[in-house]
């Protein structure tokens, strides 16, 4: 296995979710994601940025199986397990792990941390009692917790500390990918700070691979070596890190970048032009999906969905105007 | 001072829980003048939104004590007032809030056009000095002043830059978007063309792009309805977006003050610069603040900041440093401030 090999395949996947009335009766489609392709490379971080509603959280839960994709491929070390029901493909993704937005979600606020670690290696493992201690002790101490909080509930530590043992307890099943969805988001910047450091060093001390969901531009350019641009379910620019931020080919792209503060820099609120917020998934426009808020469209935008173009080394972008 | 519009002096708040009594503002002094936009920055239980609530007047009842302290606003003590009054012509008349969580901000079970009529029913600017003000709240509305009401809605909705106002009034709260919410909340907010705007963490769950819109849109109708504004964040970026002045809080104690180009250019409290390096922009990679805020029951002594800051010496964990001015309205509580000549031997 040799660092740079594809580990993680995804092609063509789509989620919809059905939009029904007050009968119940299904009157359509949400498309949450529709066509993503994209690959992952065995150590890499890759971001997926976007606004919110754009299915960052969908992708990641469609990839866990949380979700069963609608069409397309995931293939996942070797398997595909796009279809695959969450009773089958256990042991395929148990390598495969998703770290929850909000860490509420993931600890149960009855149970001590020691009970929250201990659950996943019960329901994934045989491992005897004193094994599971020792492992749960060892991913503690890898997030820089002390050994005392494992008697502690989620209610008594804070917000940064519940990301540290939301981390803790996915590594405890060993994973080689890990999805991490807005793992900083709520959080103080002094915190993220410690939070994506700690990342960085779990990442270099396991040999980990990252699909990093941010909505936070400024983050995914400090962390990833990779970065996919998401818009109403679709990537809209894919490239390396430092191409996509320096020379973004998509208007999308190009807009996300300018609304970021920059202290010292030019004044945001002078220069900012992207005006509303994403139509409606359920009713997406005709052609290109951004057209609508694209300051470039054109006639041949509301014709034409623009496939992916890679036209730029280590950049795609699928626009029919870009240069 | 000419032109101060809101002065706090000397501000203590506690809250009472099980565990004892927190002291959440710990002798705060604050200032802002008519007409400017003014941050208050911070990391999260910092005391932002327990500041803004006291200078409203809402603190929570049961548990919140206010122990000293003066809050002035506009020639009047604010403590001093009787709960009627401030109810009446200050709090959504002369200080408007947008609160921390829009989301609570409105009634889900009405429209949010009639959310907006109760606002103007008892809140509309054209009530000043009028002489149906006490009996309001069992007068029927007035038809003249209501359609002139209604009208002056529309007009801020449009400024806004909500599409299609009138429909919006007649949707329910959680039909529009979380962008769409706050906008209507700045509507709100200056519709009875109050004093002082104090707008809390007003884009903290919104995305860049609708951060950026929103931020325009505070910054342009302050400014053009002479409106000041209070505005707390934990974002250092969006505060230098809008802000004249900024004032960082650090666990109940305000540390630094600064025109906003002295603030960058030259922070001078170590927490202040820790805080301005941890930033994802910044040119320092990643750094984070060591160690967590302290547990306000027991509260350190002296600067609150010594345990995490790497300056500290005997003397800031003895003694609360006062406010040195170091430059033109810029001043800073630290004894060993950044950038201080260092003491010769
Ligand atoms: N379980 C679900 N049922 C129906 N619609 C959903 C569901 N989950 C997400 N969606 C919709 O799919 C779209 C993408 O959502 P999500 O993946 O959560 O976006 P993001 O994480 O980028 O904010 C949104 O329009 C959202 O309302
Ligand atoms: N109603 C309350 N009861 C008890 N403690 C409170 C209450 N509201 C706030 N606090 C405490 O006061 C401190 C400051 O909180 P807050 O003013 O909300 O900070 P910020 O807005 O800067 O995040 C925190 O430690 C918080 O736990
Ligand atoms: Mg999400
Ligand atoms: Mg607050």
């Amino acid at each position: 296995m040799s660092a740079g090999d594809v580990i993680l395949e995804v092609a063509g996947l789509r989620k919809y979710f059905p939009v029904r009335n007050v009968w119940k009766r299904r009157v359509g489609w949400l498309r949450a994601l529709d066509d993503v392709s994209f690959s992952v490379r065995r150590g890499e971080i890759l971001g997926i940025v976007g606004e919110s509603g754009c299915g960052k959280s969908t992708l990641g839960k469609t990839l866990m199986g949380i979700h069963t994709a609608t069409a397309g491929r995931v293939v996942f070390e070797g398997h595909d397990i796009a279809r695959l029901k969450p009773h089958q493909s256990r042991r395929f993704r148990e390598h495969l792990q998703y770290c929850y937005q909000d860490p509420g979600a993931s600890l149960d606020p009855r149970w001590t941390i020691r009970g929250s670690l201990h659950e996943p290696l019960i329901v994934h493992t045989d491992l005897p009692r004193p094994e599971r201690e020792a492992r749960v002790r060892e991913m503690l101490r890898a997030v820089g917790l002390p050994e005392t909080h494992l008697d502690l509930y989620p209610h008594e530590i804070s917000g940064g500390q519940q990301r540290r043992v939301g981390l803790a307890r996915i590594l405890t099943l060993k994973p080689s990918v890990v999805i991490l969805d807005e793992p900083t988001s709520g959080l103080d910047v002094s915190v993220q700070a410690t939070i994506l450091q700690l990342l960085l060093s779990l990442q270099r001390q396991f040999g980990l691979t990252y699909l990093f969901i941010s909505h936070d531009l400024s983050v995914v350019r400090l962390i990833c070596d990779r970065v996919a641009v998401m818009y109403l379910g679709r990537i809209v620019e894919i490239g390396s890190t430092g191409a996509v931020f320096t020379t973004p080919r998509h208007p999308y792209t190009q807009s996300l970048l300018a609304a970021i503060p920059v202290i010292g820099g030019r004044r945001v609120t002078e220069t900012f032009a992207l005006e509303g917020e994403p139509p409606s998934p359920t009713n997406l426009p005709s052609g290109c999906r951004f057209r609508t808020r694209c300051p470039k469209a054109q006639p041949l935008c509301a014709q034409r969905d623009p496939p992916l173009r890679a036209d730029w080394p280590d950049q795609q972008a699928a626009c029919h105007l870009a240069d | 001072m000419a032109g101060e519009l809101l002065s706090v002096r000397g501000l203590r708040v506690s809250f009472a829980s099980d565990a004892g009594s927190a002291q959440v503002l710990d002798g705060v002094a604050f200032s802002m003048k008519a007409g400017e936009i003014k941050g208050l920055v911070g990391e999260s239980g910092c005391g932002k939104t327990t500041l803004a609530r006291a200078i409203l007047g809402i603190l929570p009842r049961n548990s919140a004590r206010i122990e000293s302290g003066e809050i002035r606003f506009d020639g009047r003590d604010l403590l001093g007032l009787p709960e009627e009054t401030l109810a009446r012509e200050v709090r959504g008349r002369e200080i408007a809030y947008i609160p921390q969580d829009p989301s609570t901000a409105f009634n889900p079970v009405f429209t949010i056009g009639t959310q907006i009529d109760d606002l103007m029913r008892f809140k509309s600017p054209l009530l000043r000095g009028g002489t149906d003000d006490r009996q309001g709240f069992f007068n029927r509305y007035p038809r003249e002043r209501r359609a002139a009401d209604r009208a002056r809605v529309l007009e801020l909705l449009r400024l806004v830059q909500l599409p299609n106002p009138e429909a919006v009034l007649r949707k329910y709260p959680h039909e529009v978007s979380g962008g769409q919410r706050q906008r209507l909340m700045i509507a709100m907010a200056l519709l009875p063309e109050p004093k002082l705007v104090i707008a809390d963490e007003p884009t903290t769950a919104l995305d860049v792009t609708v951060q950026a819109q929103i931020l325009k849109l505070l910054k342009q109708l302050a400014r053009e309805r002479g409106a000041a504004v209070l505005f707390t964040t934990h974002d250092l970026g969006a505060a230098y977006e809008i802000c004249d002045r900024i004032t960082v809080m650090y666990a109940g104690q305000e540390v630094e003050e600064a025109p906003v180009d002295g603030f960058f250019g030259r922070p001078s409290h170590p927490y202040t610069r820790k805080l301005l390096d941890s930033l994802p922009t910044s040119e320092a990679g990643i750094r984070g603040i060591p160690g967590e805020i302290p547990r306000l029951i027991d509260p350190p002594p002296g600067c609150r900041f010594h345990p995490r800051c790497d300056r500290a010496s005997a003397l800031c964990r003895a003694e609360r440093p006062a406010p040195e001015r170091i430059g033109p309205a810029h001043s800073v509580r630290c004894h060993h401030r950044i950038g201080a000549a260092e003491p010769a031997g």
